[in-house]
């Protein structure tokens, strides 16, 4: 008869071991499903489970412990024609628990075999997830204190589509497997067994008690109503396939002659939500549209919403090595926190340097020239200071002039927000205008 | 001419779309995350996939399956999920599956500080593996070295069929500068080996002459076996020593004999000059700088910028400081690579200069540690 077994590597389980029946049952299935050796891969886990990929002639891969759902996942989202039948055993299930999780939640076709034995064979019978309270294992009195795992509830309530539990010694035990194999999405099969290697050396269980104890178990009959969806794979690509394709970041060429063509360094210090980077971002671009090279390097707390946000802004006809700022030509000092985490850096300027201040912040005494900008009056709340800021710079025509930065402006943005920008810019040139 | 502004990041991932890059996996982690964030953009539309993982360790496990799928995979991360990938890097070097990780490096150790930046983990991805094989360390210092290194790294994963690193830093990766497109060096892409027809195809056999296995792809209508354990010719466990030692020599020398090929770097000699300056990363930006002022003050030093840290460039390092007394090497870390220097330069003076606080070395640290004699 024809089959998927490698006659030169026979299984190799001790005698009695339920993986055998197993084994044979895995290939009935799959020659049932019509499936050949090349339309497979049996990705295996660690331990006694882990043997299985290497008695088929199928497509193989072994890796390592409790990952394989992992590798299932990639394989399957690179080839989704494949038949991807992963193996693992109760030890597997306990430590790729998270896998275990997410793929119940994705419902990506692929079939999970749990060979659950109750114990971890290979190692010495040490106990696992789904070991009995009341049994004797190889972890002493470890496993009296921990419940077992009843993973087809689990999976079941992480949204797996198609759970079954049933016995190694099911006389339709090949049809359970085929049935999960077919299953379009997710399935899970908790194949109970027997491990005389370790397990029934110190616990009973036989055939009989095994099927007694299933009957007693909560009931799960897959496929489960509630989870049926769409397949993942068919489902990513479906809505991929409404993306378009994102074109290379556009150049910018050079158009305007800056006010200053000599390398200077720029800091912005704000705090979170007052736009500081968006407006170091506009800045550089605002060198772009005048030939010149830039850098921005930027400091936040990883609290979005809270903190001191500070931007360094670099812009110079040359290549720009080092990235820091040692000693500012301009600062925009927008906020008391963002003032406050630089306080040494005013002690570096000198009278060329120019300081832009915002209502209410108030900066350490210093050489450098300072202009208080009256945001408050002119309306500008605080999140626009930042631009407003750049505006009253370009304004003064210091490091770049205004024209520069509409380029840049009408460049980054577009309709409400560039209308507002612009608008933003307008009036605070209007502004520095008037007298004081 | 004209630039476009881009992150190191956006460099790296646009460097991977045009290395035919298809498969990215990764989990959300600062300073690498705005990787997955391009990748989510760029490769679901060309009909790649972008994935986040459940952890670091599905994001890598999910990148070695659809690497043998036949994918050109990547993934990214910083310090802690480099430490969780660690037992799939050990694996894809052993069961030579080939796959970028991008390595943001940030202020350690353990979380440390998420948006400080650092070079603290580069003894790390060279021995972050069980066997103590070697890898390819490949070190951008800048965004445009960014992309074109990146490319770099996949034609050198798939011709070596290994894992190649990118050891970039959170002052390069969310750092904001001009690229000029049009001037980045774009290597030409190198594909798999794939077998010649004819001759069954047996997985891990490697005929002399090539540097790896060739490779066909799970799923395809050949069969193919991949696996974690110590493997024979064949796929299969082997036990036979002689076999083992041969693999393991293999897999030592494969990169090792061929590191002459991908030693990049930038080399600025200086003539008369007693002193090299040797650094790599984003302490290569304030060496530069250094460079150009102390010819300037006519002290000039030579400047010699790693960017293939591992294998060890071991001969271009003699050859360029062969005309030097002293070597004085900068990294941002408190003295890793220049054990290496070193090893490789025992009868020079070498002079170390380190910091590991969040700051950048600046041209002035660097001149001081020049100055003092
Ligand atoms: S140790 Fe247990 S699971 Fe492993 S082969 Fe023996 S009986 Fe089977």
């Amino acid at each position: 008869m024809y089959s998927l077994l490698n006659a030169d590597r026979p299984p190799v389980f001790c005698p009695g071991c339920s993986h055998d029946r197993i084994t044979r049952a895995l290939d009935r299935a799959l020659l049932d499903a019509g499936l050949k050796g090349e339309q497979i891969v049996i990705v295996s886990d660690i331990g006694c489970s882990g043997l299985f990929d290497t008695f088929f002639n199928t497509h193989a891969f072994h890796g390592l412990h409790g990952r394989a759902l992992t590798y299932a996942t990639g394989l399957k989202m690179a080839q989704p024609e494949l038949n991807v039948i992963v193996t693992m055993g109760d030890g597997g299930l306990g430590i790729g628990g998270a896998h275990v999780l997410s793929a119940c939640r994705r419902n990506l076709d692929v079939t999970l075999l749990v060979l659950n034995n109750f114990n971890f064979g290979m190692t010495g019978g040490q106990f696992s997830a789904t070991t009995p309270w009341t049994s004797r294992v190889g972890s002493g009195f470890l496993n009296q204190l921990e419940r077992p795992l009843d993973v087809c509830r689990v999976a079941a309530s992480a949204g797996a589509a198609y759970v079954r539990r049933c016995s190694s010694y099911a006389k339709n035990l090949s049809k359970e497997i085929e049935n999960a194999i077919r299953f379009q999405g997710f399935s899970i099969l908790d194949i109970w067994g027997i491990c005389p290697g370790r397990y029934t050396k110190r616990n009973r269980l036989t055939p009989q008690i095994i099927e007694e104890s299933l009957a007693q178990m909560p009931a799960v009959d897959a496929p489960i109503p509630e989870n049926q969806r769409e397949e993942y794979g068919r489902h990513y690509r479906k809505l991929a396939a409404e993306l378009r394709p994102v074109p290379l970041p556009k150049k910018i060429e050079a158009q305007f002659e800056p006010p200053e063509r000599q390398r200077r360094g720029v800091m912005i210090l704000g705090s979170a939500g007052q736009r500081i980077i968006t407006a170091g971002e506009i800045l550089c671009l605002t060198g772009l549209f005048a030939g010149l090279q830039t850098t921005q390097k930027n400091e936040y707390n990883i609290t979005v919403l809270r903190g001191p946000s500070i931007t360094e802004v670099i812009l110079s006809p040359d290549k720009i090595g080092y990235t820091g700022i040692h000693r500012p030509d301009v600062i925009l000092a927008l906020s008391q926190e963002g003032v406050a985490r630089r306080t040494a850096v005013f002690e570096t300027l000198d009278n060329t340097a120019l300081v832009i201040q915002a209502p209410e912040v108030t900066v350490p005494s210093c050489k450098a020239k300072i202009h208080t900008a009256d945001f408050k009056s002119q309306k500008i709340k605080s999140a626009d200071w930042a631009l407003a800021a750049l505006a009253v710079l370009a304004k003064m025509n210091r490091v770049i002039h205004t024209r520069m930065l509409t380029a840049a402006l009408n460049f980054k943005f577009k309709n409400k927000i560039l209308e507002s920008s612009l608008e933003l810019v307008e009036r605070v040139n209007r502004a520095e205008q008037a007298p004081k | 001419m004209g630039f476009c502004l881009m992150e190191g990041n956006e460099a790296i991932a646009w460097g991977a779309v045009a290395s035919g890059c298809r498969f990215f996996a990764g989990y959300p982690i600062t300073p690498a995350t705005t990787i997955f964030n391009t990748m989510l953009k760029l490769l679901p539309p060309v009909g790649g996939v972008c994935l986040q993982g459940e952890d670091e360790i599905a994001s890598i496990g999910y990148c070695l399956g659809a690497s043998m799928g036949g994918m050109k995979v990547m993934t990214a991360t910083s310090g802690p999920g480099i430490s969780l990938y660690s037992e799939h890097i050990s694996f894809a070097i052993g069961s030579e599956i080939p796959i970028v990780i991008v390595d943001v490096q940030r202020l350690g150790p353990s979380t440390g500080s998420a948006t400080r930046g650092a070079d603290g983990d580069i003894q790390f991805l060279r021995w972050g593996n069980s066997a103590g094989l070697p890898v390819i360390v490949l070190a951008p210092a800048d965004a445009g070295d960014c992309y074109s290194l990146t490319i770099h790294a996949f034609n050198l994963a798939e011709e070596f069929r290994c894992p190649v690193f990118i050891a970039s830093n959170k002052e390069i990766a969310v750092t904001r500068e001009n690229v000029d497109l049009d001037a980045l060096e774009r290597p030409k892409i190198i594909e798999r080996p794939m077998p010649p027809e004819g001759n069954p195809f047996i997985p891990f056999e490697t005929p002399s002459g090539i540097s790896a296995p060739y490779f066909l792809p799970i799923g395809g209508d050949v069969i193919v076996r991949q696996t974690s354990s110590t493997h024979g010719a064949d796929g299969y466990i082997t036990t036979d020593s002689d076999e083992i030692a041969r693999f393991q020599e293999r897999l030592g020398n494969k990169l090792i004999s061929a590191v002459k090929r991908f030693s990049f770097y930038e080399f600025y000699p200086e003539e008369g000059a007693d002193t090299l300056v040797l650094t790599y990363g984003i302490t290569a930006r304030a060496a530069r700088d250094v460079h150009r002022e102390k010819k300037l003050s006519g002290k000039p030093v030579s400047l010699l910028i790693l960017k293939t840290l591992w294998p060890v460039p071991e001969t271009l390092i003699r050859e360029k400081a062969e005309p030097v007394k002293r070597v004085v090497v900068a990294e941002m870390n408190i003295g890793q690579y220049v054990r290496e220097i070193q090893r490789v330069l025992p009868n020079k003076t070498v002079d170390f200069l380190g910091r590991m606080d969040g700051r950048l070395i600046s041209p002035q640290q660097i001149i001081e540690t020049i100055d003092h004699v």
